[in-house]
């Protein structure tokens, strides 16, 4: 298949992987940002191919695993309403809230839909004009331009009954904020490719200034990942710390204007809280008030505020890359992707379930 | 209109009907008028034609395999099939994976009131020629009408008796270390079929269904070998979930190798696009075997005189390392695990 073929091709990723081994010469901590790279990591074997001296921490770079706890339950509460059919993306079904999941809501007779599309949950809306459409749009820079055309979309055709849920979040505030950590062990990073597709890579140039960490904008297949390794351990060895582009096919300095100017006009900066991290400034996006008739949060004020995260979950530290997933002592046992403890198990982008599903067991490790 | 007006006549109750009436459920005549204008046509042979309550056979004398179904597939037609020659393929699967002989099928269906009377024609026709194709005669049946929303649309449940050849005996319990693993071609293509067909999901190339009945495959490979450990269809939880019900079942591992794995370039797009395993995805028309390695070669090639396993191929062998759990050695040449599918994301896929 064509541009993806040619970036799973076992004779350039071995080549690469050569090229890493000739030049490493000590030990580093590199991180990659994106749960859509940790799982192609995972799943490719990418990490056991390495050489000893690399060890790559996985990132807080998962929607459906920093989607606050407050959120999903807000979400719970308004899907469980006669009126509304409540979209999501098929991921956010099986988050916990503090007691229950959006399964169980759809189980109790709640009208929730999996859609792949801010667009498809439109189109329900405009289908349904006695019922009430809430999208629960979720994620990084990625999605929220999507998010945003539907919005202005619904405004430009006058479907009043369609609204969004937004909680979405910002990379490079999470950057700097696990940067700022006391604890923090990462000396490069790859950043996500389909986000610096939308935003460009300027953003990162202060980052990497700041912090004196290479930053390299990565893709998802093996060959891009370990293209992007390769591209921060040169950095790394040499004393250098500047933003790199490795996802050339697909990410310009820039970004992509028309999605920036539609995430601008629907979406305004906000603190946010990230689940198992806390609350970061400017880290989030919501609905500027003159969306607000598209604002699901304004038109469903919701007063509770009694959300519960499990006590022994280590979710948080996976998240910053403080902790592995084999270091929970829940892990694999009363924390499965079946029974998810946190969010880090839930989605096939969490790193819990990355190594869940693909090397549970130390045994199987070549 | 008053009844004394001279041009009144007792009306005649509504026989042609284009839609299904709660009444054709009732057991009175216009059921009566169902079953022998619209199932007989179709589905009569002797056994059916006497219109018993029961069906009564004479089987040879040795083993019978029996098997249930149920389907429910949403939509009743898509690409590649629908709903009737889901319903007979998938319960002659079931049998013919023991390695009997299927021969005689129950079909029950639970139709929603309003169903066009051609909907439910066009699926009895695909019905008829699945059965014919697969050599199986329907031999009972009910129907039943439910109150609109009361179920959608239409469901079907066939059962089916089969009978096991004297000496073929397969269990996913009788899996031995060395088992070489044989699949009868691509993957994926009914669980993406279903699903790329559902609304909204719209992609350029359409992804038809594999949906097939495997009893002449099977026939084929026991005609070169009897030996045959293990058989299954991997329908849903798809491939994956096959291989992992064996390891558990016959406390082996299982290696895969992912170069050997064939999935069309259309169901290989969609599942990208979607992020889903085509491991993971529902097959109609496949079959896995385990097989004795001196016996692969020859029961692979009788699987390639076959039309529906002209792709066959090895894809692994049963290990005695990592007992109960099934590793996937990729492309870069690592291992990883290839784990059962977690959560119904893709509801009433057949």
């Amino acid at each position: 298949m064509k541009f993806l073929d040619e970036y799973r091709d076992p004779v350039i990723a071995h080549r690469i992987l050569a090229e890493i081994r000739l030049t490493v010469t000590r030990p580093w901590v590199i991180m990659e940002v994106c749960g859509g790279q940790t799982h192609s990591i995972v799943k490719h074997g990418i990490d056991q191919l390495l050489p000893p001296e690399i060890e790559l921490v996985h990132g807080p770079g998962c929607p459906v695993c920093v989607t606050p706890i407050g959120i999903i339950d807000q979400a719970i509460a308004i899907a469980a309403r006669p009126e509304v059919i409540f979209c999501s993306f098929g991921d956010m079904l099986r988050v916990p809230g503090s007691s229950e999941d959006l399964f169980a809501v759809k189980a109790k007779g709640g009208d929730v839909r999996i859609v792949y599309s801010p667009l498809e949950a439109l189109k329900i809306a405009r289908a349904n004009p006695d019922r009430r459409v809430v999208f629960f749009a979720v994620g990084f820079e990625t999605t929220a331009p999507g998010n945003a055309m539907a919005i202005i979309q619904a405004e430009r055709e006058g479907v009043a009954n369609f609204s969004e849920l937004a909680s979405h979040v910002l990379v490079p505030p999470a950057l700097v904020a696990l940067l700022s950590a006391p604890d923090n062990r990462v000396q490069g990073y790859l950043a996500a490719g389909h986000v610096c597709a939308i935003m460009g890579t300027r953003e990162y140039q202060p980052i990497a200034e700041r912090f004196l960490v290479p930053i390299v904008a990565t893709g998802f297949e093996p060959v891009d990942i370990l293209a992007g390794i390769l591209m921060v351990l040169r950095q790394l060895e040499e004393g250098r710390h500047e933003v790199e582009n490795q996802y050339q096919r697909a990410v310009r300095p820039d970004g992509n204007p028309q999605a920036k100017a539609a995430l601008a006009e629907v979406f305004e900066i906000t603190d946010r809280e990230w689940r198992g991290i806390g609350m970061i400034p400017a880290s989030g996006l919501e609905i500027r008030d003159r969306y607000r008739a598209f604002d699901a949060a304004a038109l469903f004020p919701c007063t509770s505020t009694s959300s519960r995260e499990p006590e022994h979950c280590i979710s948080g530290a996976v998240l910053k890359g403080v902790r592995k997933p084999h270091d929970c002592p829940a892990f694999g046992l009363e924390c499965s992707p079946e029974h998810p403890l946190g969010a880090t198990m839930v989605s096939g982008e969490g790193a819990c379930s990355a190594y869940y599903r693909y090397h549970r067991t130390e045994g199987v490790r070549s | 209109m008053t009844t004394d007006s001279p041009n009144f006549a007792c009306p005649l109750p509504i026989l042609q009907h284009d839609r299904i009436q709660l009444a054709h459920g009732s057991g009175g005549k216009l059921s009566a008028d169902l079953i022998n204008r619209l199932f007989l046509p179709r589905f009569g042979n002797e056994i059916l034609n006497r219109l018993d309550d029961q069906a009564i056979l004479n089987p040879a004398s040795g083993r019978l395999a029996f098997s249930t179904d149920s389907y429910v597939v949403d939509p009743i037609f898509f690409p590649g099939g629908d709903i009737g020659d889901l319903a007979i393929n998938g319960t002659v699967n079931d049998i013919a994976m023991s390695g009997a002989r299927p021969l005689w099928l129950s079909a029950a269906f639970i139709i929603e009131e309003g169903l066009p009377m051609a909907d439910l024609n066009r699926v009895l026709v695909s019905m008829e020629k699945a059965a014919r194709a697969a050599g199986v005669t329907i031999v009972t049946g009910d129907t039943k009408v439910v109150n609109r929303g009361s179920c959608d649309k239409l469901f079907i449940t066939t059962s089916g008796i089969g009978l096991i050849p004297e000496g073929v005996t397969m269990s996913a319990a009788s899996i031995r270390s060395g088992d070489c693993l044989i699949i009868s071609g691509t993957f994926g293509d009914h669980g993406l079929a279903i699903l790329t067909c559902r609304e909204g999901l719209s992609f350029e190339t359409r992804i038809a269904s594999d949906t097939a009945a495997l009893n002449g495959l099977v026939e084929n490979m026991l005609g070169v070998s009897q030996d045959i450990h293990a058989m299954r269809d991997p329908t849903r939880g798809g491939v994956a979930a096959t291989l992992n019900e064996w390891a558990k079942a016959s406390s082996i591992g299982i290696v895969i190798a992912e170069e050997k794995l064939m999935v069309k370039p259309e169901v290989r797009a969609a599942c990208e696009i979607l992020g889903i395993d085509p491991l993971h995805a529902a097959n109609e028309g496949k079959l896995l075997a385990a097989v004795p390695a001196d016996k692969a070669e020859e029961i692979l090639a009788a699987m390639h005189r076959h039309p529906l396993g002209k792709q066959a191929a090895i894809i692994g062998q049963a290990t005695p390392n990592h007992p109960s759990l099934v590793v996937l050695r990729t492309v870069l040449g690592v291992e990883r695990i290839i784990d059962m599918p977690v959560g119904e994301l893709l509801p009433r896929i057949c």
